[in-house]
């Protein structure tokens, strides 16, 4: 029974990487940590995810395609539940989530500072257009780049511009 | 026509409504410069800012209507859309008109150092959802707090125009600073259950980082009014009644509609 209970949630997790992210589709939902956890439960398989944003228009498309993949693949009856607390961060993308970001031309986020990690006071940091910290282009490496704009196309990028190759790319902001 | 429901107007459910509504007054504000902000980059700020203030006030006004409790709990959108006006506990500085863009970035300053050092707080709240929603928020309040100051910088040090755009919104809008950390039974109640701080004592921080902002724009910090605004009591100014009006009028005449 344990060995049949483990092969089921092992199946959706199998599954749960083959479901990529809606604004993002270069990377999967378990990619990018969103998948937290998965409960096998007398009534079916529980998933449990953590949204990126508080206003993240993807999360409900992310909680149907999650739903409609488990089904799909004979896993039976799924539902998914939204856990907030710890809040989603970037540090929780996995270096193939990464890797993927960064071939598919959006240079990942650097990991978090202790400060930012823990949430603790932190000065405020004006900066200007020139970014504060050096982001790589993901398509020559160069570190002479420039912020074009602190919001992108989602929630969760910004807008650089790679002053060696001349190429715009996005940015995953780390938070 | 949908009726006005009732709330029940508990010190916790307020004090929940005052940040709840703050941010969805904001977010509603936010939204009248989609396609009107000065430069492509500053509309999709504008937009992404209001985005994460709505999944904010979401939060908030979710637990809220949990918390309202005696069989007279509401969800979400009966919170947003049928309320009366008096119902709504936002600060009055969120429901003030538009303005321009000096105007739009500097107020966005103002309420994100507020909501980042509140959300700081109620990140330690005794009430676990509380605390997770303040948890992610604060991530978000911190980067739109940067980014409206560096706008402020920019303006303030700017051109003559720019610079007398800012002063003239920086004198408009101090007058609705006291409200702010004005404390009241709501506060004293949070501050005693562990809900949340007293915002009295998120002063003397605001301030600094406001100083700290104003002084890189090269900007005075004005004197304190003497004037009182009442909006977090739910006594508005008169634009709330148009807001409002613009935001409730879809679920007002179509109860329950959904994109």
């Amino acid at each position: 029974m344990t060995s049949m209970v483990a092969s089921r949630v092992d199946a959706a997790w199998a599954v749960l990487h083959t479901v990529l992210d809606p604004e993002v589709p270069a990377v999967s939902v378990c990619d990018l940590g969103i998948v937290r956890e998965v409960i096998e439960h007398d009534d079916g398989l529980e998933i449990v995810l953590t949204p990126t944003y508080s206003g993240c228009p993807a999360t409900e498309a992310i909680e149907h395609d999650v739903l409609a993949a488990i089904e799909q693949a004979g896993l039976g009856h799924a539902r998914a539940t939204l856990r907030r607390a710890p809040a989603w961060s970037s540090d929780w993308i996995s270096d193939e989530g990464r890797a993927k970001l960064k071939a598919y031309g959006i240079a990942p986020p650097a990991h978090l500072t202790p400060e930012a990690a823990a949430n603790t006071a932190m000065p405020i940091k004006l900066f200007g257009r020139i970014a504060g910290e050096r982001i790589a282009c993901p398509r020559c490496a160069s570190e002479r780049t420039e912020r074009l704009s602190a919001f992108g196309s989602t929630a969760c990028k910004a807008l650089y511009r790679c002053m060696a190759c001349r190429e715009p790319f996005e940015h995953f902001k780390p938070i | 026509m949908q009726a006005s429901i009732e709330l029940n107007r508990t010190p916790a459910v307020q004090y929940l409504l005052r940040i709840g509504d703050t941010c969805l007054v904001l977010a509603q504000r936010l939204g009248e410069w989609c396609g009107h902000a000065p430069v492509l980059e500053e509309d999709i700020a504008m937009a992404n800012i209001a985005l994460d203030l709505v999944g904010q006030a979401r939060g908030l006004l979710t637990h809220a209507g949990k918390l309202e409790g005696e069989g007279r709990e509401h969800d979400e959108d009966q919170l947003a859309y049928l309320r009366e006006e008096r119902d709504y506990f936002n600060l009055t500085l969120v429901e003030l008109p538009r303005g321009d863009f000096a105007f739009a970035v500097l107020r966005n300053t103002m309420v994100a150092t507020l909501l980042k050092l509140l959300w700081q707080r109620l990140a330690a709240s005794s009430d676990a959802e509380v605390a997770a929603i303040a948890g992610k928020a604060v991530k978000e309040a911190r980067y739109h707090q940067q980014h409206s100051g560096d706008w402020v910088v920019r303006l303030g040090d700017g051109t003559d125009e720019s610079r007398r755009r800012t002063e003239k919104a920086l004198k408009q809008l101090w007058l609705y600073v006291p409200e702010l950390f004005e404390s009241d039974a709501v506060d004293e109640a949070a501050s005693a259950s562990g809900l949340g701080p007293a915002w009295s004592e998120l002063r003397e921080p605001w301030l600094a980082e406001m100083q700290q902002v104003l002084d890189a724009a090269g900007l005075a910090m004005p004197a304190e009014a003497a004037f009182r605004s009442t909006g977090k009591h739910g006594v508005h100014s008169e634009h709330m009644g148009y807001i409002l009006t613009e935001m409730q009028h879809l679920q007002r005449s179509f109860p329950g509609g959904v994109w």
